[in-house]
């Protein structure tokens, strides 16, 4: 993170965003905060210009409701003069088992996992092509990677998500702008505060964001975080539909 | 807030059970939990070598995710963070030098930085300059306190100064603290000029002491706990001070290395200790001293390097041991604890004697009095080693000392009522929602008597 970055992060008071924009902040970037909910996102503020950010911009924002995102696309390509980096993390990981039965829930969770962010990327690219500068940085998951019984709804949001910025990269490319698809395996937040957590398989956010802002100086297209999942994801790929049928993953 | 059983342990690893935890993620979060009924035990990071931080079976809230940042005022070093903020973060977010190669430092820092500040607070916490700065209660200017009766005070010397000073090394017991404001102290150069120097004796340990006190700010000595005889007490003092203009970096946020797996056995063990403590008392080569400047993060942090280091004692782990007593006996006594130790050959490379100074601690049942205090590890080898220990407790209590909550696993009530005059006092200030094993084992809870 060079000195003095500017970085828009849209669901700011995610777990893994925050960790990253802890990071930044000490990094003495400037940062445009986006989400929902005002009082976290205060009490964020705070703790970021402690740790030294040298700007920080919160803006409230309902990321289902389609219609404002131009704007906040907008505003984050503005406030803080330009833009170096934005970081879209809103995301939430519903039960499938509800999903299988209704039909809204569903449309719900394709919409926030998938319709938002991707039509959100599009927006930002549109600021970003002609400035040709800037990365575009999207959490996907490495549910994305294979469609389970478990968690399809969320993994085809996902892996939906997964293919658009895999196209987007394509587009931007030209114009030298770095789109970057993450995708964290188990990560200890708030997300999966109902589960287990701990054991091997398990990162802190903390890990993640420290991967991302090594990701995003590197440029590279897709990060699995921590590093062992593309091995594992791999396997999980590569077992035959029959034998991955009589699996309970 | 959703709770599951989930195993908490001491640092120490000889108590480890399952708890109904939760880990509450914003302040308002956790005052609902602490006022929604039931007793919860406030776990920390869990660096309490004994049972302070736990109920086993029961209710216990873990604060480490209020790890927020509130205010910090560059011109008078005042900071107010939430509760749960690890003492390493302050050091790497507000630690850092400026041009003159000063800045602000925590004024008080313990063995290890992996603490939270309300873990600080609750045991009053000591460090290396405790005979010149007192304890961690000392530069608390205020804390933030719900009670389960859903009020939400502002504790500090003026406003409610009493449930502020039973707050102050109050373990945990008189309220949730949900953010604090502390008074960083400013230093003329983060660096710090230290300086080891073996002595052969107990009395030598005195001599350097009463020598370095007043011109050097940090002091702590490390003994040799197997040596006995003519060689009794002998081992390495360590003094240090900052020096102005010197910098030098905060220590790295977590260990570089830790320990993957708890080896079947002790890795502590007759033999170890022995070799250990032969090397490191002559460590300083021919000269016996060595003098050095730089960060104070090897030699305040020195078992921070290692991650879960506790491991290397095996499945059943260890007790730690800390006591002052006064200075009046302090010789003698210091020499028959350690005569003790060294005939039981139970004792660990750990070891640590330090002059405690007459900074008044503020807190009610604050551990830190003048004298002398010698901590150090046993490996857990079952009654023996309680034996050990309930001997050294009898040494401590017939000189007038006390034993510290915070590394303590088997004080007998008595002793507690005895070392901590105020008790009687303190009982009026607790949390009904608030409770921990330690406090039922050592009768600071009456109702359930140990
Ligand atoms: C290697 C090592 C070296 C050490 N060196 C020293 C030393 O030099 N000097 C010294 O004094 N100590 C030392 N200690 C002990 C350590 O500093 C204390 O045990 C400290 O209190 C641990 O803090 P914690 O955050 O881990 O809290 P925990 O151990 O989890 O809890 C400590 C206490 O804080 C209470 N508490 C937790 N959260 C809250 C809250 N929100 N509100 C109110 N109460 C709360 C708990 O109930 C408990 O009573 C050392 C420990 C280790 C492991
Ligand atoms: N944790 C994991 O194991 C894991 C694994 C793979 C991928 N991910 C992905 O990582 C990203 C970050 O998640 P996290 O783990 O950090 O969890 P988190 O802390 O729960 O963060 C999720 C964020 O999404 C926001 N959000 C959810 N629904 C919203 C809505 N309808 N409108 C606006 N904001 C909404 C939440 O806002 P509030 O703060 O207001 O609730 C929260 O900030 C997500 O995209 C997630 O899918 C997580």
């Amino acid at each position: 993170m060079t000195s003095g970055s500017r970085i828009a992060i849209f669901g700011a008071t995610s777990d893994i965003a925050a960790a990253y924009a802890r990071r930044s902040a000490e990094g003495k970037a400037r940062l445009a905060l986006f989400a929902r909910d005002a009082a976290a996102l205060d009490a964020l503020k705070a703790d970021l210009v402690v740790r030294g950010a040298a700007e920080v911009q919160t803006f409230a924002a309902d990321f289902t409701d389609f219609s404002a995102l131009p704007g906040l696309a907008r505003t984050a390509l503005t406030a803080l003069g330009g833009l170096d980096v934005a970081l879209v993390a809103y995301g939430s990981l519903p039960d499938q088992k509800t999903l299988n039965t209704d039909p809204a829930a569903l449309r719900a969770a394709l919409d926030l996992n998938f319709t938002s962010p991707a039509m959100l990327a599009n927006l930002l690219a549109e600021g970003l092509e002609p400035a040709r500068a800037g990365a575009i940085a999207v959490i996907t998951s490495v549910a994305g990677d294979r469609g389970r019984q478990s968690n399809y709804g969320y993994g085809a949001a996902k892996g939906g998500l997964q293919t658009f910025l895999d196209g987007l990269r394509h587009r931007l490319a030209p114009a030298g702008v770095h789109v970057l698809d993450i995708r964290p395996g188990f990560v200890a937040t708030k997300m999966t505060a109902h589960l287990p957590q701990g054991g091997p398989l398990w990162a802190m956010p903390d890990k993640v964001a420290t991967d991302i802002a090594g990701a995003l100086r590197k440029r590279s297209a897709v990060l699995y975080t921590p590093w062992f999942w593309w091995g594992i994801m791999t396997i999980i790929r590569a077992v035959p539909r029959a034998v991955f049928h009589r699996t309970k993953l | 807030m959703s709770a599951r059983a989930t195993p908490y342990a001491s640092w120490g690893g000889v108590l480890r059970a399952p708890h109904i935890a939760c880990r509450p993620a914003t302040r308002a979060a956790a005052a609902e939990v602490l006022c929604g009924g039931g007793t919860m035990v406030l776990h920390g990071n869990g660096r309490s070598y004994g049972d302070v931080a736990l109920n086993p079976g029961g209710g216990l809230m873990d604060i480490t995710a209020l790890d927020r940042f509130i205010a910090f005022d560059p011109d008078t070093g005042l900071l107010t963070c939430e509760a749960g903020v690890k003492l390493s973060d302050i050091l790497e977010v507000l630690s850092r030098p400026q041009a003159d190669g000063g800045g602000w430092l925590l004024p008080v820092m313990p063995g290890t930085r992996f603490i939270t500040v309300a873990g600080a607070i609750a045991n009053d916490v000591h460090g290396k300059n405790a005979h010149h700065l007192g304890s961690f209660g000392n530069h608390v200017e205020q804390v933030e306190l719900v009670r389960s009766d859903g009020s939400r005070l502002t504790c500090s010397r003026t406003e409610h100064p009493d449930l502020f000073a039973a707050t102050l090394g109050g373990l945990g017991l008189t309220g949730l603290i949900l953010s604090a404001t502390l008074r960083l102290r400013r230093v003329p150069g983060l660096g710090i000029e230290s300086e080891d120097i073996r002595f052969g004796h107990l009395d030598d340990f005195f001599r350097l002491d009463a020598e370095s006190a007043d011109h050097w700010e940090y002091t702590a000595a490390w003994v040799d706990c197997l040596a006995s005889g003519a060689a009794l007490g002998r081992g390495i003092y360590s003094r240090g001070r900052h020096v102005p203009g010197v910098a030098c970096d905060p220590p790295a946020r977590a260990p570089r290395l830790s320990v993957p797996l708890t080896p079947p056995l002790s890795a502590v063990n007759g033999l170890s200790v022995r070799a250990f403590n032969a090397l490191y008392w002559r460590k300083l080569g021919g000269a016996g001293r060595r003098l050095s400047i730089g960060s104070y993060g090897p030699s305040f942090f020195p078992l921070d390097a290692i991650g879960q280091w506790p491991r290397l004692y095996g499945p059943r782990g260890f007790y730690q041991f800390q006591a002052v007593v006064p200075h009046a006996d302090g010789p003698a006594v210091t020499r028959e604890l350690l005569k003790t130790i060294a005939a039981s050959r139970q004792g660990s490379m750990l070891v640590v004697l330090k002059r405690f100074g007459t900074v008044e601690p503020e807190g009610l049942l604050s551990f830190p009095m003048p004298g002398i205090s010698l901590a150090l590890d046993f490996p857990n080898r079952g009654e023996a080693t309680l034996r050990l220990l309930g001997r050294l407790e009898s040494l401590v209590m017939e000189a007038g000392g006390r034993i510290y909550p915070a590394k303590d696993s088997c004080m007998r009530a008595e002793s507690f009522a005895q070392g901590y005059p105020a008790l009687d006092a303190f009982r009026a200030f607790i949390d009904p929602a608030l409770t921990s094993a330690f406090a039922r084992r050592v009768g600071i809870l009456k109702e359930f008597p140990a």
